[in-house]
């Protein structure tokens, strides 16, 4: 007996109809056809339009009969269609006035927000035909992936260490030795490399669909061609992976290829972390191309001063409107969608402050989007950061509207560490908070709210924050004027590459005592992809349109730093065998187990004493091992001692309980292999009673 | 060239062999070979793939359909793939759902 919705009602030009189904929104498989539903709050009609792959011209267009139509949402089912094929998009008719908000043209060819793939840009690079009448087109895709018993890992966030990648630059050079470079298939070749690093989170710079090509444009000096949107921080799509990202997108294969990559991360133990982009769109402003919203209903979509002018809180043209309940669903649909059917791990979203603005602009206290994120079901196990400042003005970091679930990108440990690093005085009491989670921050979300990080794709890579004062951006053809001034970096006494053994010795010195101080802090650490091998950028501190071996990582450099990579992986491998590292809750500063030492306790070149003032250059603490994870869980007394100073000191040392003696787990200031001791074969400390550290160096030792 | 699918049963063990270009006008005839194939509840299904010189998504889907039609109790051999189709399913990462031989032999497959 078959169902009576297999049976057309209507019919258009040949092909036969039926009235949709309004959910689920997008284009969705139906028994003998295809359900189409969109939906928009100011139009006055639509129309379906199909095409054949890569026609010029649409090969049928089906005018939605009103009584297709509820509410706002315009629905359809078209039968005997061919899936692999097709491409739809959709014309609106409604006001043209602009003032109003509203800009509709029924010229334009117009994308489903909910396209779940996108065709026009299969693969990465190839010039697009700049005559096509519609650009960037929705396609259908398969829901049948085998995911055996795959589901999302849910590691507590305490125990990740996140490692900020993206999808091209990580393979695509030569030297990565893989078989499809720049792609997802190439990531997953190189898992056995992210398992031997010691990594558990991988979190891909945006892998919603964006046009390379955006803003594409010569630099004027070398005649070299940038790539506009190298990045990804410009959506054009958020429900559909790149096709450009994946090797088989030529094939239409995006989805599989990515969702084969995420189930093969998770059977490794590797969580995967989205960069989303709700902030605005690829659309611009007013005079920016017709690619989606702004012709379904941009008065909805995009936020719009009284002139109807577009707000520009993102920097880039236009801003998403995400408090407006329509677009909040959208949002809540998206994310809902990638956890589910892509089994995510968890969130990071690029100037989260916009989430929190209302529909004019103002900062709201208590933002509908993100209070619906943080108690919506689907999501309840999904790890959400927020990156938590906008291009207009609001820096939220430690204020950022949190309900108790959201995580945030700690500006100010990267700030605090920076210069502590490079040896400012006077940051002992800013230091003391980072290390410890923020809680002059979080206090109220605990320790996990804090994500540390050093480095990230906005800036100097690691190596660069200890080879150069200043930025080096020219190659991007602005003048050098864009990317931040403000990098609390320092060169060790020589602006770029050089020869010079102390100078070069110093700097790996320094690189290490970054990735220690960043791996012995309370929070979840987030590391730079290649910052393990001394990754360069030459100076450019914001490579967001290089498509070459400036973004590319560097193989080679594994050989090369070698010795900076064992003592990264190393490190890693000593944060994962220590609970006391990796608390849900901040510290207390109190012996809570009674156990005679407090949780965490300060030093400095005298044991119980540290010199809080304004000079101040070093720094160290304890942890009492007994205290881990609240008193839950045994482990080691763990002594950390920082000196930024350019002269060695002599440390004192606490004394121990009886039984439990001083070993070495790692020292900057020594050279390999007793920079770093794999944990369990950590050697005795012959003089129990201190310890020389020497100039801008970082000892670790372990109590046992 | 044209696609061809043939079928053999031996025992419990199914052997479907293709040769020319699988695109989406010929998945229909693959997918119906799946189907005779599973009708007799084979343990070992065999897709002999070194004469098939192409496949389009839509025929990697008939595989994606092969594998969950036969179940889990089920192996599926893929023998022989090369060049773009063995790129093919190794791009998608289908291939960690089978067991890929580079040749047929009978014996390695009854006893695996």
């Amino acid at each position: 007996m078959q169902r009576v919705d297999v049976f057309p009602t209507h019919e258009h030009q040949g092909h036969k109809l039926r009235p949709g189904k309004p959910f689920p929104f997008g284009a969705t498989l139906a028994p003998g056809g295809v359900n189409f539903s969109v939906y928009s709050s100011h139009a006055t009609s639509c129309t379906l339009v199909l095409f054949d792959k890569d026609a010029p011209e649409p090969k049928v267009e089906i005018p939605f009969p009103d009584e297709f139509r509820i509410g706002n949402v315009y629905s359809m089912i078209v039968f005997d269609l061919d899936i692999e094929s097709l491409e739809y998009g959709y014309r609106f008719d409604g006001p043209w006035d602009p003032q109003a908000g509203h800009r509709f043209d029924k010229s334009k060819i117009l994308m489903d927000p909910y396209a779940k793939a996108i065709g026009g840009r299969d693969v990465w690079g190839q010039p697009p035909d700049w005559d096509n009448i519609y650009q960037h087109r929705a396609r259908l895709v398969y829901d049948d992936f085998d995911w055996d018993d795959d589901r999302p890992l849910e590691i507590p966030l305490e125990d990740l260490v996140i490692y900020e990648m993206h999808v091209r630059s990580f393979t695509k050079h030569e030297s990565s030795g893989v078989r499809f470079p720049g792609v997802f298939a190439g990531i997953r070749e190189k898992i056995p490399y992210l398992k031997e690093l010691g990594v558990n989170c991988i979190e891909l710079l945006p892998i919603y669909e964006f046009d390379e090509f955006e803003h594409s444009r010569e630099d004027p000096k070398t005649g070299r061609q940038l790539v506009g949107n190298y990045w990804g921080y410009s959506t054009l799509g958020f429900f559909a992976p790149k096709a450009g990202y994946a090797a088989t997108g030529k094939l239409g294969m995006q989805v599989d290829e990515f969702k084969a990559l995420v189930k093969e991360l998770h059977r490794n133990n590797i969580e995967v972390f989205l960069d989303v982009v709700f902030n605005h769109t690829a659309e611009g402003n007013e005079h920016g191309p017709y690619i989606s919203l702004k012709g379904i209903d941009n008065k909805t979509y995009y936020m719009l001063t009284p002139e109807g002018y577009y707000f520009n809180f993102s920097g880039t043209g236009n801003t998403l409107n995400c408090n407006n309940p329509v677009v909040r669903n959208m949002v809540l649909d998206c994310l809902r969608y990638w956890a589910s059917e892509y089994h995510i791990d968890g969130f990071r979203f690029d100037l989260a402050s916009i989430l929190g603005r209302d529909p004019w602009g103002a900062p709201l206290s208590n933002p509908p989007l993100l209070e619906s994120l943080a108690f919506d079901p689907v999501l309840a196990k999904c790890k959400l950061i927020a990156e938590a400042w906008d291009a207009g003005g609001l820096y939220q970091v430690g204020s950022f509207p949190a309900y108790g679930r959201w995580a945030e990108w700690n500006g100010k440990y990267r700030d605090s560490i920076r210069k502590f690093l490079k040896g400012e005085m006077g940051v002992i009491g800013e230091m003391a908070q980072r290390l410890q989670a923020s809680p002059d921050l979080y206090a109220t979300r605990g320790a996990t709210a804090s994500i540390n990080f050093i480095t990230a794709h906005d800036g100097f890579t690691l190596n660069d924050l200890v080879s150069y004062n200043e930025k080096h951006n020219e190659a991007n053809g602005e003048d050098n004027r864009d990317g931040t001034n403000d990098n609390d970096s320092w060169n060790c006494g020589w602006e770029g590459p050089t020869d010079d053994p102390g100078i070069n010795a110093l700097r790996m010195r320094q690189m290490k005592n970054a990735m220690t101080m960043l791996l012995v802090s309370q929070g979840v650490p987030m590391i730079l992809m290649g910052d393990e091998m001394g990754r360069t950028q030459y100076g450019n501190n914001n490579t967001y349109c290089h498509d070459n071996e400036l973004n590319w990582q560097d193989w080679t450099l594994l050989e090369k730093n070698a010795e900076l990579f064992r003592y990264v992986k190393t490190m890693l491998a000593f944060r994962h065998a220590h609970h006391a590292l990796r608390n849900r809750w901040h510290l207390t500063g109190t012996d809570t187990v009674g156990s005679g030492y407090a949780d965490i306790t300060w030093h400095g070149t005298q044991a119980w004493n540290a010199d809080w003032s304004g000079t101040s250059r070093i720094l160290a603490f304890m942890l009492c091992g007994k205290h881990a994870h609240g008193g839950q869980r045994e482990d080691d007394y763990i002594y950390v001692a920082m000196n930024m100073h350019w002269e060695s000191h002599w440390f004192e040392l606490p004394g121990l309980p009886k039984g439990t003696q001083w070993h070495a787990a790692a020292n900057t200031g020594a050279p390999p292999p007793e920079d770093i001791w794999q944990p369990g074969t950590e050697p005795l400390l012959e003089n129990q009673a201190g310890i020389l550290v020497g100039d801008r160096s970082v000892v670790v030792l372990v109590g046992k | 060239m044209a696609f061809d699918v043939s079928t053999e049963q031996a025992g419990d063990i199914a052997v479907i062999t293709l040769s020319g270009e699988l695109d989406a006008n010929a998945a229909g005839s693959f997918r119906s070979a799946v189907e005779e194939a599973a009708a007799a509840g084979p343990k070992r299904v065999v897709l002999i793939m070194d004469k098939l010189q192409f496949m389009a998504s839509a025929g990697l889907r008939v595989l994606v359909f092969a594998k969950q039609k036969m179940g889990t109790g089920v192996d599926l051999f893929v023998v022989g793939a090369r060049d773009a189709v063995l790129e093919t399913i190794e791009m998608t990462g289908f291939h960690h759902s089978v067991i890929m031989m580079d040749e047929f032999d009978a014996s390695e497959i009854e006893n695996y």
